[in-house]
């Protein structure tokens, strides 16, 4: 199944016939209703908080907050899902029409906390000619920080393409002032992996790790190692010429097979 | 859209947010309606500190109200009971159901339709 964001941005994925699907799919609402629970756990909040939801959607995330005792307000950019999470009269608070490539508007020191479900990844799309990723990944997380009071945590829980987008977002989000790190649940499972990206704005606060083991911050790309020349025995080496001669971009470089660097009888 | 909100809110453009005249935005046109909301008091008492008073007086007396004070009240542990309740109806009941919010700086406005602002910015503003 292909990735939502491959198929066209995000205004225009959600319209109504998507929004409807979306709304009345059983699964799709008890993951998103479980990711919530759990990115609650993880925003730890101290008291009735004021928390912002960002791509709220059709509100289950939104509402699930507020049951917790929090006012929440939420932003998305698409009409038709704000239209769903209206319609269902379970978000008491309020929800902006927003992009949020293009800054959270609120001023100063707003929030005490920030939740996000299923969202961000939805950044990281150049879908129109005005739209460069890293710009709005930048005026994302500056104004975010800012809209922050010190000390407010933000739990985004989101679908990395790979570990460059995951190293893309977290380097951002410390460019802009933001401490912090991924959480990935259920790492063994592909199917059931789901990534955590947790900032503080400031402030002393820990996670409590007890029972996390936490997928280190830093992404170290594995390098291959090169053997030297005199280490790779004839096959290797004449493998690897091949491979840098495509890479370089020569075209009739021939395939690799079982007959590739085989020994030859003497007289050939 | 709650007054709490609107004295959060700001213009969506880059060059607006540090300035002066762009908060808090102007409403116009404006129609209300009353929301019932289960009373919060310790939201209300974490919420207040960050609440910028003169924004509200600004905002409330946009909408026709003058009722609120001209300094932002004390809330203490054993505060009134209707000062919280009159602080809850004002911030969090009052609900904008249509409007249309201007920006002082830049002058763009944001229409507010079925209580949900549109904040989104033509390509030629971004």
């Amino acid at each position: 199944m292909s990735r939502p964001e491959h198929i066209a941005p995000p205004e225009f994925f959600y319209n109504d016939e998507e929004a409807g699907k979306y709304n009345s799919n059983t699964r799709i609402q008890s993951i998103q209703a479980e990711m919530t629970e759990r990115a609650i756990e993880l925003l730890d909040p101290e008291g009735p908080s004021l928390l912002l939801d960002i791509g709220c959607g059709s509100g289950i995330s939104t509402s699930i907050a507020e049951s917790y005792g929090h006012v929440a307000v939420g932003m998305d950019i698409s009409p038709s899902m704000l239209s769903v999470a209206l319609e269902s009269q379970e978000v008491e608070g309020d929800m902006l029409l927003a992009d949020m490539g293009n800054g959270v508007p609120f001023r100063a020191g707003t929030f005490d906390g920030v939740i996000s479900i299923s969202a961000i990844q939805w950044l990281l799309n150049a879908d129109k000619t005005c739209n460069v990723p890293q710009r709005r990944l930048n005026r994302f997380f500056e104004t975010l920080y800012s809209s922050m009071r010190r000390g407010g945590r933000a739990v985004m829980q989101y679908y990395p393409e790979s570990d460059r987008s995951q190293q893309m977002i977290l380097d951002t989000a410390k460019k802009c002032g933001f401490a912090g790190g991924m959480v990935v649940d259920h790492p063994e499972s592909k199917r059931q992996k789901k990534f955590y990206l947790i900032l503080q704005a400031g402030g002393m606060r820990t996670l409590n790790t007890s029972e996390m083991s936490i997928e280190d911050e830093k992404v170290v790309a594995k390098k291959r190692k090169l053997k030297r020349k005199h280490d790779m025995s004839t096959r290797e080496y004449i493998v690897h010429k091949k491979d840098l001669n495509r890479k370089r971009g020569r075209l009739s470089v021939p395939k690799d097979s079982k007959y590739s660097g085989r020994r030859r009888k003497a007289a050939f | 859209m709650k007054l709490l909100t609107v004295n959060f809110l700001t213009c969506s453009n880059k060059g607006c947010s540090s300035t002066a005249e762009a908060f808090p935005l102007k409403i116009e046109d404006a129609k209300l309606a009353i929301q019932q909301m289960e009373l919060k008091p310790e939201f209300l008492r974490n919420i207040v500190s960050r609440i910028d008073w003169d924004a509200l007086l600004i905002s409330t007396r946009q909408l026709g109200n003058n009722s609120l004070p001209e300094e932002k009240p004390e809330l203490t542990e054993e505060s009134d009971e209707v000062l919280l309740k009159s602080l809850h109806n004002v911030l969090l009941e009052t609900e904008i159901t249509e409007a249309k919010m201007t920006c002082g700086n830049c002058g763009h406005t944001y229409p507010v339709f079925e209580g949900i602002p549109n904040m989104l910015l033509s390509e030629t503003e971004i």
